[in-house]
């Protein structure tokens, strides 16, 4: 109970401080906003066909996110505030705190990403809805899975946030890959049972990494 | 370690005088003629050098994570000295594997590059070096740099075998071992070779690995003395 009770209180500090700066989530939606503008003005006068665009829409959710996801641990380096984590909480008490914070943003993201899509691209018509909904939420919380690990790695680094991209890609490339085949399925509409597959890859990388984070938090966060 | 040397050096040569002046016949008669595979020919030949090229750049991460998992364990810094230099042997080979099969690429598939599943692995693991060598050099103290670039090896090296062993079956590609290849999916299962090739590519692969760890015990000695020198400097 005072494990559960840490976590939520990691949570409950990291939300009320990020609304009172709103610092990642404007600065996030205008990342947004900013790289669909980019799209729409590349793609001015040609027709994007489906698999274009999910490719797009995914590769809008990972820069964003390679954007902003860093800001979690980066923000206590910055402020000083480590030593203070280190003494109140316990490790993995920490890690799920910030995971489900993390989560949390990446799954705002995801949802404001594809609300500025079916708005802007006439030709965004998912057919099969229940694979984009999965696809969208089990892809949300790997991204938020892996880069809260790797944000814990980077936060002592110089150049953070190059760095941070730059270590995150071949770490996501096998759920990248494989939501961005799953969203092409889901445009073209097809049966649930064609998609387990990417769903079982995406459980699977969801698990590895939670666990593996779990496991190893100890060595990133202790001095 | 000399006797190690020697073999190798044996070994290699071996691979390389075979794997290249042994003809090439439709219907071997003799264990001195290759099998002529229809669309190959003559290019088959590069599996006696690309796949131990291949097979060393993973042997180097899979050791340079081993010490990586021992240096956390213990905190012994010759631990990260032998972490460190097993990953610069292996994006070594892995360039050289790369390299070859690209080369090869050319002139069985048609282009340099064309991001099949297994392309795309082999690219994804000079990617996973490249970023494990970048965060080194992005950490100032040696025991944060030890310890938090064991951690980024061991993640890397969880979510790699998603892409060696799961995604190629999932979706399509042209590499043996992809969806619809009855052999399998484990890079190992394609072979299905006449018993000289098999000695010739074994060979290959033994020589590599000796020529692999006499490299990397010079690269580890090689390294310690540059740490030494460092530390009296500082």
């Amino acid at each position: 109970m005072n494990y559960l009770f840490a976590i939520w209180a990691i949570v409950a500090k990291d939300v009320r401080s990020e609304l009172r700066l709103r610092y990642a989530l404007n600065a996030l939606l205008m990342f947004v906003v900013t790289s669909l503008a980019v799209i729409i003005i590349a793609f001015q006068d040609s027709e994007l066909n489906p698999e274009i665009l999910s490719a797009l829409f995914w590769i809008v959710i990972f820069f964003t996110a390679m954007s902003g996801l860093s800001r979690i641990f980066v923000s206590e380096e910055e402020r000083g505030t480590i030593l203070v984590l280190q003494l109140v909480a316990s490790p993995s008490a920490v890690y799920f705190g910030k995971l489900i914070f993390n989560c949390g943003l990446t799954l705002f993201l995801s949802s404001a990403v594809t609300l500025l899509y079916v708005i802007v691209f006439p030709t965004f018509v998912i057919q099969s809805l229940v694979i984009f909904i999965c696809t969208v939420f089990l892809g949300s919380l790997g991204f938020a899975s892996a880069s809260t690990m790797i944000a814990a790695i980077i936060a002592k680094a110089q150049a953070k946030s190059t760095l941070y991209t730059v270590l995150a890609f071949p770490v996501l490339a096998p759920l990248l890959i494989t939501v961005i085949y799953a969203t092409a399925l889901s445009i073209q509409g097809d049966i649930w049972s064609n998609s387990i597959p990417q769903f079982q890859i995406m459980i699977g990388y969801l698990c590895v990494v939670v666990g593996f984070s779990f496991l190893m938090f100890d060595y990133v966060w202790k001095d | 370690m000399n006797s190690l040397k020697v073999l190798s050096i044996i070994l290699i040569a071996f691979t390389i005088f075979a794997g290249i002046t042994v003809p090439m016949a439709p219907q071997p008669q003799s264990i001195f003629e290759f099998p002529d595979i229809p669309g190959l020919g003559e290019t088959a030949r590069i599996i006696f050098f690309h796949v131990p090229a291949a097979w060393v750049s993973v042997l180097g991460f899979l050791i340079s994570l081993y010490f990586g998992f021992k240096y956390l364990r213990t905190k012994e810094y010759n631990y990260d000295i032998k972490s460190v230099s097993a990953a610069g042997l292996g994006m070594l080979f892995c360039v050289l594997a790369m390299v070859t099969g690209s080369l090869w690429a050319k002139f069985a598939w048609g282009s340099f590059w064309n991001w099949d599943p297994r392309e795309t692995s082999i690219f994804i693991l000079l990617l996973i070096y490249g970023a494990y060598f970048a965060l080194r050099s992005a950490l100032g103290s040696d025991e944060i740099r030890a310890r938090l670039s064991a951690v980024y090896a061991i993640l890397a090296g969880l979510t790699a075998p998603f892409f060696i062993f799961i995604m190629p079956r999932v979706i399509g590609g042209l590499h043996p071992g992809a969806e619809g290849d009855s052999s399998g999916s484990i890079p190992i299962a394609q072979l299905k070779m006449p018993l000289n090739m098999y000695i010739v590519f074994f060979t290959g692969l033994v020589g590599f690995t000796l020529l692999f760890i006499w490299l990397l015990n010079v690269r580890i000695r090689a390294v310690s003395v540059e740490h030494q020198l460092l530390i009296k400097d500082q």
